[in-house]
């Protein structure tokens, strides 16, 4: 595989929402506005990236039977480099993002991408991955937020872009809009998969 | 606050899947059928009650008085880890059968987001020890009512006939937005 497969695999054909379905718990909550959609989806980049280039730089030193122990201690402590980072830097973005920050340790999806990918290859095609990934991540982030921002509140990125006119529908932005719009996002990626092969 | 008050919170309005959105992986993952949601939820119960004592003394005894709470997610983490992997072996030994029924449901405890994010809400909110006992008691309840109750709707939503997209995970998810709107009822029960 080249460097841009790599690459591209982590954005369309393994999405880690859109496809493989893993790290929910965040995508759906956080999802409430576009900013912390981005905010969440380059957080994830960071520590994703990170983790992959410690790891995989590690790999021959990390015996094969502690190897998940050591991979968590690496993930945390990227985790705990990223949350100390926001809380100094983007402190309203921190506080929205609650305890979804440390969170980020137990994403499966990080810890995902370590075990199959970081622990077998190099260095430099591990950080594509993750980098792959953390942006797969991130445009799935961008898409359900933009969706219920838009929906539930008519504006994005806090700027109102439909007319006064519309209603906000509040059920986007509280916790059953997520489910239903994401149930309806993976259905629209599957049908556009399965359109595309047929 | 006072406990009852405090333990409905945890149990019914602030549901861990349909409003608080911890531990959803599971939750889709190990619904598909009613008795092993309910023997995964006994395990989380378990877990996570055990895990909050633990942390909450750690954090209370050690980090705090050396001013270390900034490591607070790597040491919770390594905590839960060990903690199901200890309990994993006494289970093994000591109770057999019940070790058979949670067995295969204990590892992927580890990476329930439910664990660590109690562990660190007990602590954010300022709980002290009895209240933060109820909240994981009530917390990890409410996570097996959820994914039972969720189990007896897949079962249906399974064998209905759908168009071929939103099989699987695209319709669980719908259906669990229908379920958190039932519990959107709850949000205004005051007590």
């Amino acid at each position: 595989m080249n460097k841009f497969e790599i690459f591209k695999n982590g954005i369309t054909k393994e999405n880690p929402i859109l496809v493989q379905q893993v790290g929910m718990c965040a995508t759906l909550a956080i999802t409430t506005s576009l900013l912390n959609g981005i905010g969440m989806g380059v957080a994830v980049i960071a520590v994703l990236t990170g983790s992959n280039i410690v790891i995989s730089a590690l790999r021959k030193f990390i015996p094969d039977e502690v190897r998940i122990p050591a991979f968590v201690i690496i993930i945390a402590a990227f985790t705990t480099i990223i949350d100390l980072l926001m809380h100094a830097y983007t402190f309203a973005l921190y506080q929205a993002l609650g305890v979804f920050i440390p969170l980020i340790v137990v994403n499966c999806i990080i810890l995902a991408r370590a075990e199959a990918f970081a622990f077998k290859n190099g260095v430099f095609d591990s950080a594509i991955d993750g980098l792959g990934m953390g942006v797969g991540y991130l445009v799935a982030m961008v898409l359900l937020s933009s969706i219920r921002e838009i929906l539930g509140n008519g504006s994005i990125l806090g700027l109102r872009i439909l007319p006064e006119a519309y209603e906000p529908m509040m059920m986007a932005v509280q916790p059953p809009g997520a489910f239903i719009l994401l149930g309806l996002l993976i259905g629209a990626v599957n049908y556009l998969s399965r359109k595309k092969k047929a | 606050m006072n406990l009852v008050s405090l333990f409905i919170t945890a149990f019914l309005v602030n549901n861990i899947i349909f409003s608080q959105f911890l531990g959803v992986c599971p939750f889709l993952g190990v619904s598909k059928k009613i008795d092993t949601a309910a023997g995964m939820s006994v395990a989380v119960i378990f877990v996570i009650t055990l895990a909050s004592i633990i942390t909450f003394i750690v954090q209370k005894a050690i980090l705090d008085p050396m001013q270390l709470g900034y490591l607070q997610t790597i040491v919770f983490i390594l905590i839960i880890a060990a903690l199901v992997q200890f309990v994993e072996m006494f289970l093994k030994k000591s109770a057999p059968g019940l070790y058979q029924a949670l067995g295969i449901y204990l590892p992927l405890i580890t990476t329930n987001c439910a664990v660590l994010g109690v562990a660190i809400n007990s602590i954010k909110f300022d709980y002290s020890f009895i209240e933060a006992m109820v909240y994981s008691i009530g917390t990890s309840g409410s996570f097996m009512l959820a994914i039972v109750l969720f189990a007896g709707v897949r079962d249906k939503v399974d064998n209905a006939d759908l168009p071929e997209s939103l099989k699987g995970s695209a319709i669980s998810l719908i259906a669990a937005g229908l379920m958190s709107v039932a519990f959107l009822g709850f949000s205004g029960l005051k007590l």
